[in-house]
């Protein structure tokens, strides 16, 4: 019998299939062995109308500029955005003065001359290197990424940025590490050219938060996904508010084709007229529960 | 389109449709007859041209601020996403559009096996729509190496690098294609131009797949032909449009997910790191609805063979209606064809899985075996199934009482079992 | 009766369907018409300073404002008196030479003629003060318009003195 043949073949590949998948995501959990689990955090800007913690974020500006922007430029934010609505929002006369500690280069002035002058608010982030390649010479070979979307460059985004800070540590006995490498257990390969950088206050403080290794490595990293993100808390906000409107709609649009679709089509043709017109009232029946009679 | 003449109802409208009869079309379109037992598997022809739309109307408005040139691309989507007034809105609408709409054209093809769509006499409406798909990717392809990422740079540059496959004018066509020794500027305008051209492509051939589906009318899921006009059917509007509405807002509310709280869920992180011709990332991956067709070429180990099995297993799908020769549409009838059916969505699916996985080990030889069942599917399998198969009696009409007892269909089986080597289709 | 109030309560079931949903079509609408505004980019280019120590009197500065011609004139005694002796009855946009230069030495204008946006040039026309070619208007000494098709003087942009030397636009 063909037909016995056909079913045995389709048992057959359905076994080699299951296998085959088993076989794929057993393999592929063997394979992330050497992953650690990131550490995770109850992150305030997570969840369907989270918000940023405006002072997690200024402080974050402040460990990022005391700390990161000797060797990380953020070149896609305007120190405007610091007194935008949803970051940092600083005041326009506090984002004005950080913006006036920056020198940049304008020019040519009437006389063809270059010059320097204070930044303004309209104006880039200051990098610390003028290029990839100068900064990469300056950094022992690793160029220190621009942080402007670090977040969104790497798997894990605000974990891993967190859990990468706080992941030095003195490397398993045997692990040769050569000058200028570090050890870091959540860097993919583990080894990281860039030196420890956060330790317990490292930054101090002006509100009074305790400036812990984890505390830093938390605001910092709450004003890197701000950096990568500056229009979430606007998405959140739109995003609830499109929710609502839709399972509004939705709802509507559901009764709505209820109530079509217990009228029936009018439109068929004539020698089943008869019939449909017995249809017609059938549903009227079902439907308004009342005598079909004065239905129209 | 055996309607009666329509004849509009003032004399304006009669003089304005006798010299262009947009009303006529019109009032064939709101009255164009369906089965009245379509599922919602067939309300993805709405949704996907919802997101035609979309994708068209975003795309113009990204190409306004946007800038195609190496060094200024990256820094233009920033641009978007931070400046210019609900820029990242838009940008994330038109990203995750183009996952939404293959996920649709996904589903939309994969109904369109199960229930038969293919078979004759809608044999041009297939076609019609394997270029539609042929041409969607290729946009989406192009789309995707603009904001000129590190994922952009290597995966064009490994599709592209795939025509260096054809012996002897390879390389001169992969030079032609990047308008120098490797992918650059010149090719990243080339690009950006074509990915603006082909969605008007996409909608001019969308009209005519719309135009081969009205000639025949809609396939159903029972697979039996409608009577149109008849109380089989009923118009396409108000029925259909306010079911395709309800499906297009649930589909709707998923995409927003994406877009407001994972915009970024179905890219990849590396795209977010400018392109550089220095380095390679460390898995370059395509974006997932092309993952089937990257895991076969990898599959072959042979560069030529790869790309021609590539190519091969998407024009394979052209000559589907030939191949699967069974007289029945639905797999609903079909008892054996349903099976091997979801094999072949299984094996689809285990290749999208290992196009994401390093092409090493297991992998390699999985993909081996999803790949070569891929094909024996649509050469051997569908043209014996079409001769061996057992199908079920069909029903005379979609009203059939036999559908609405299965037990019944169930009692002809056997019946049909005792009757062993007699054809089935007698039954009717 | 009961009838009529179900098959007025259908109707309102499809028209509020109808409503929302236009609602929602027109809110949707809205950011693909306000991308074509100008961006927050654009909007924060809205001041320069400019140092005008070394404009001598009667001389004229050009500088560029939110992409427009800003002329900058140091006016001499003649200019300023003859500006300030105009009749207000004799002009079209009647506005006093004190309203249009604070300090009377200094005049700052958007160099934009008010008729369809050419650029007038200096020391020209029937009041050897603005001159626009492109369809003949006249400006006077306060870069007030006397003679020609364009509706209004020139405009004054917003701005101020940041020090003896230093004028701040925007």
């Amino acid at each position: 019998m063909k037909e016995k043949k056909l079913i045995r073949l389709n048992n057959l590949l359905l076994k080699i299939f299951f296998i085959a998948f088993m076989t794929a995501i057993s393999n592929s959990s063997y394979s992330d062995e050497g992953k650690i689990e990131l550490i995770k955090n109850d992150w305030s800007f997570k969840g369907i109308i989270g918000t940023f913690d405006r002072n997690s974020l200024q402080r974050g500006y402040r460990v990022y500029q005391e700390v990161c922007s000797g060797c990380h430029s953020i070149q896609h934010l305007s120190y405007r955005n610091l007194s935008e609505k949803g970051g940092p929002e600083f005041t326009l006369d506090e984002a004005k003065a950080i913006a006036e500690q920056f020198e940049i280069t304008d020019g040519p002035n009437d006389e063809g001359e270059m010059f320097t002058r204070s930044r303004r608010l309209s104006d880039k982030f200051a990098s610390p290197f003028p290029n990839v390649q100068a900064a990469t010479i300056a950094n022992g070979g690793a160029y220190p990424p621009d942080m402007s979307v670090l977040v969104k460059a790497r798997k894990g985004g605000a974990d891993y940025i967190y859990s990468l800070l706080l992941g030095y540590e003195e490397p398993p006995a045997g692990y040769e590490l050569d000058e200028g490498i570090y050890y870091n257990k959540y860097m993919p390969g583990q080894k990281i050219m860039m030196s420890k950088p956060l330790f317990e206050g490292s930054v101090e403080y002006s509100d009074g938060t305790q400036a812990t290794e984890e505390q830093l490595a938390k605001d910092v990293t709450t004003f890197l996904v701000w950096a990568a993100e500056p229009h979430l808390e606007a998405s959140h906000k739109m995003g609830f508010k499109v929710f609502l409107y839709l399972i509004i709609l939705l709802t509507l649009v559901y009764l709505s084709k209820q109530k079509v679709w217990s009228r029936p089509d009018l439109k068929e043709d004539s020698n089943q007229k008869e019939e449909t017109f017995d249809k017609v009232e059938r549903a009227a029946t079902e439907y308004e529960g009342e005598d079909p009679k004065t239905f129209r | 389109m055996s309607e009666d003449k329509y004849v509009p109802e003032s004399k304006l409208a009669q003089w304005f449709d006798s010299r262009l009869p947009l009303l006529t079309l019109s009032h064939h379109l709101r009255g164009y007859p369906t089965p009245k037992n379509l599922n919602y598997w067939w309300t993805f022809g709405g949704i996907l041209t919802f997101f035609l739309i979309v994708q068209i109307v975003t795309g113009i408005i990204l190409a306004m601020h946007y800038v195609a040139h190496v060094d200024l691309a990256f820094n233009s989507i920033e641009h978007i996403m931070r400046n210019v007034n609900y820029g990242w809105l838009i940008r994330y609408v038109h990203a995750n559009g183009s996952s939404m709409f293959f996920l649709a054209v996904y589903i939309h093809i994969f109904r369109g096996l199960y229930y038969g769509s293919h078979k004759p006499p809608r044999e041009m409406i297939w076609i019609t729509g394997l270029i539609i798909y042929l041409l969607m990717m290729a946009t989406a392809f192009m789309g995707y190496t603009l904001p000129w990422g590190q994922m952009s740079f290597w995966a064009a540059t490994v599709v592209s690098n795939l025509f260096g496959a054809i012996p002897l004018i390879g390389e001169n066509i992969t030079a032609w294609l990047w308008g120098g020794y490797s992918l650059d500027n010149p090719t990243l305008n080339r690009f950006y131009s074509l990915h603006y051209l082909f969605p008007f492509l996409i909608f001019a051939l969308v009209i005519l797949h719309i135009w081969a589906l009205h000639v025949p009318g809609n396939n159903n899921p029972i697979g039996i032909d409608v009577k149109k006009n008849s109380k089989e059917t009923m118009s396409f509007h108000p029925y259909m449009v306010m079911k395709d509405l309800l499906a297009m807002l649930v589909f709707i509310l998923i995409f927003f997910g994406f877009v407001f709280y994972a915009p970024n869920f179905l890219g990849h992180p590396d795209n977010y790191i400018p392109a550089n011709p220095l380095v390679t990332p460390e898995h370059i991956v395509p974006e997932w609805y092309l993952l089937p067709f990257y895991a076969i070429l990898r599959a072959i180990p042979s560069k030529l063979g790869g790309v021609i099995f590539m190519f091969a297993s998407i024009f394979i799908l052209i000559l589907l209606p030939w191949l699967d020769s069974s007289k029945v549409r639905s797999a609903a009838f079909r008892p054996l064809y349903k099976k091997f059916y979801w094999v072949l969505v299984a094996m689809v699916i285990l290749l999208g899985y290992l196009g994401a996985k390093p092409p090493e080990g297991i992998y390699v030889i999985l993909a081996r075996i999803a790949t070569t069942y891929y094909f024996i599917h649509f050469l051997i399998i569908l043209p014996v199934l079409g001769r061996y198969e057992k199908t079920d009696p069909l029903p005379t009409s979609i009203f059939d009482p036999v559908l609405d007892e299965p037990n019944i269909v169930d009692k002809f089986k056997k019946t049909a079992g005792e009757y062993e080597g007699e054809k089935v289709d007698t039954f009717k | 009766m009961s009838n009529e109030i179900k098959s007025k309560r259908r109707d309102f079931l499809f028209t509020a369907t109808y409503t929302i949903g236009a609602v929602g079509v027109g809110a949707a609408i809205w950011p693909l018409v306000d991308q074509m505004n100008p961006d927050s980019s654009v909007k924060a280019l809205s001041t320069t300073e400019v140092d005008v120590s070394s404009v001598e009197p009667g001389k004229t500065i050009t500088v560029l404002w939110r992409g427009k011609p800003i002329f900058i004139r140091r006016r001499t005694k003649s200019e300023i008196d003859e500006a300030a002796a105009v009749n207000l009855k004799d002009l079209k946009d009647p506005e006093k030479d004190s309203d249009r230069a604070k300090n009377p030495e200094w005049l700052v204008m958007v160099g934009v003629c008010t008729h369809l946006g050419c650029v007038p040039l200096g020391d020209r026309g029937d009041y050897k003060a603005w001159f626009c070619p492109c369809h003949g208007s006249h400006y006077d000494t306060s870069g007030r318009i006397r003679k020609g098709p364009a509706p209004t003087n020139l405009e004054i942009p917003k701005y101020e003195f940041v020090d003896n030397k230093t004028i701040k636009i925007g």
